[in-house]
């Protein structure tokens, strides 16, 4: 394996709510993402998929274990992730560039110099809503776009500052299939293009196939990782390999994987 | 379509108007006599008369109500931001404010009276405290609701809580701070009114309270008209900058202007 961007080691988390136990979302899981690597994260509902996320960008620290990125423990909100939610999240009194731009406004070195070169920025954002097929909706306000768009320019804005590291937590997941398919080209092809390490966290194990190169299952809550895939199709791929044979074959390992850790959960 | 609008943008005028005639018509028919309820005609009368006399009280009711509206909004958006951002100031400040306003501002008229002496100043404090809590509620539940989705995007960049503040919090709050510019400007007209009846030698209230004294009803009621219509235009000056600035919260075209 090459270089070592993302890591977990034996992390625990609970959600605390008010003085009580709290909830034990995540206990002992490790996993290694490599740098420039497109991980994804599949497993049970609630079984703390999004909770990985929430640690690695630093909204939520462990009890126990440790958080890495970039060779450095995460101690705080780390300054080099783009985040893209199930929800596009739009400030609805922006318009879908301004949303874009949102980043540069809060992130260094932009945020200084956003006055002297918001045209370059703003050049910078119209050739992402041009890969992502958003070109001539700039100006138009959320809620004046479908959500596919919605979706594309929340894509945009993950990827305005230019990250080392993106996170996705389910971003396809309230798209119908053809908007869907759709959307993972634009995202393999933007990953192709920049490369920065990728986490998606899914429920989709046909999105997680075509297109990460490894596939880590959860247990069910209290969350661990229980088995990881190395995907090896090549690049680009494209929707008829997701009919193949071998892709067909891995799907079901990972439907199995899955089935037995909500069957576990049961006992 | 356009015939929609022009009815649209008429009728709060004929329904004024319907008001008026209505009003005029049942006082002749039932020979209601003028100390008892004038008619509109007269009262209108008396406005174009005594015009001259009438004007720098409605200046100086206008004058200290917008002074004691600016205050209050400025202290209760203060007071609305500590108040809808952290749980801990909420707590303790809550029961206090509710207490607070709960008090009849006509009660505390003559304490400040005491303090400041009577005339504008204790009219301004008055417009200004009874501004305040629509104005504090309003921020206070637009910051408080605000989706923690909103906030994470900008969270998880690294920005401070003064970024959320004013990229998230606050324009998400504009609609509920406009909601209660709505409310608290009409309140401001009342809390001037009150103290310009109890303690004043100028100003609408203060004409009212003569002119009553004098039997002089239709005069009374010439103060009521400009107090309504004053009140109309501030309100209106507010729902057009609220059209213009949360045109994004308002997107049924229904409600915009």
């Amino acid at each position: 394996m090459t270089e070592r961007f993302v890591g977990l080691d034996d992390v625990d988390l609970v959600y605390q709510q008010g003085d009580g136990e709290g909830t034990l979302a995540l206990k002992g899981t490790s996993l290694d993402i490599a740098k420039g690597g497109f991980a994804a994260i599949v497993g049970p509902s609630g079984c703390g998929k999004s909770t990985i996320l929430k640690l690695v960008s630093g909204l939520l620290k462990p009890v126990r274990g440790r958080v890495e990125v970039n060779a450095r423990e995460v101690a705080g909100p780390v300054k080099i992730v783009g985040m893209a939610f199930q929800n596009p999240t739009m400030l609805p009194w922006l318009s879908a560039i301004d949303n874009v731009l949102v980043p540069l406004k809060i992130v260094q070195p932009y945020r200084s110099q956003f006055r002297e070169k918001r045209g370059e920025y703003e050049e910078r954002a119209r050739a992402l809503f041009k890969t992502v097929g958003l070109a001539g909706f700039e100006k138009r306000h959320p809620w004046q776009l479908s959500g596919g768009m919605q979706q594309r320019a929340s894509l945009c804005r993950a990827l305005i500052h230019e990250p080392e590291l993106l996170l996705l937590d389910e971003p396809f997941g309230a798209l119908d299939a053809f908007t869907r398919e759709d959307l993972w080209a634009t995202l393999q092809e933007l990953w192709m293009l920049r490369r920065p390490t990728v986490i998606l966290v899914t429920h989709d194990l046909r999105e997680a196939a075509y297109l990460a190169d490894r596939i880590f299952v959860m247990s069910a809550r209290p969350g661990r990782i229980v088995a990881s895939h190395d995907v090896g199709f090549p690049r680009p791929r494209t929707l008829d390999m997701t009919f193949s044979e071998e892709f067909v074959a891995l799907n079901h390992a990972l439907r199995n994987e899955i089935s037995e850790a909500r069957q576990e959960a049961l006992v | 379509m356009i015939r929609k609008t022009f009815l649209r943008r008429a009728l709060p005028w004929l329904v004024i108007l319907g008001m008026f005639v209505m009003w005029e018509l049942l006082c002749r028919l039932f020979g209601v006599k003028e100390f008892v309820l004038p008619l509109p005609s007269q009262i209108f009368a008396v406005l174009v008369k005594r015009w001259d006399a009438l004007l720098p009280h409605a200046t100086q009711t206008l004058m200290t109500t917008v002074i004691g509206f600016i205050g209050g909004v400025i202290v209760g958006t203060l007071l609305g931001i500590a108040i809808g951002s952290s749980r801990l100031v909420y707590d303790a400040m809550y029961p206090l404010l509710v207490g607070f306003y709960s008090i009849p501002k006509v009660a505390v008229v003559p304490i400040l009276v005491i303090w400041f002496g009577s005339g504008t100043v204790p009219a301004v404090i008055t417009s200004l405290v009874i501004c305040i809590f629509p104005v504090v509620v309003n921020v206070a539940t637009g910051l408080a609701t605000t989706e923690p989705e909103l906030e994470d995007v900008l969270r998880a960049l690294g920005a401070s809580k003064a970024d959320i503040l004013w990229g998230v919090g606050l324009p998400r709050s504009m609609p509920y701070l406009f909601a209660s510019l709505k409310i608290a400007i009409t309140l401001a007209f009342v809390g001037t009114v009150i103290s310009e009846t109890v303690a004043a030698n100028r100003g609408i209230g203060n004409m009212m309270i003569i002119a009553s004294s004098n039997i002089d009803v239709p005069l009374v009621f010439a103060g009521l008209f400009i107090l309504a219509f004053l009140g109309i235009a501030l309100y209106a000056v507010f729902a057009f900058l609220e059209s213009r600035m949360t045109g994004w919260a308002m997107r049924k075209n229904e409600f915009s202007m």
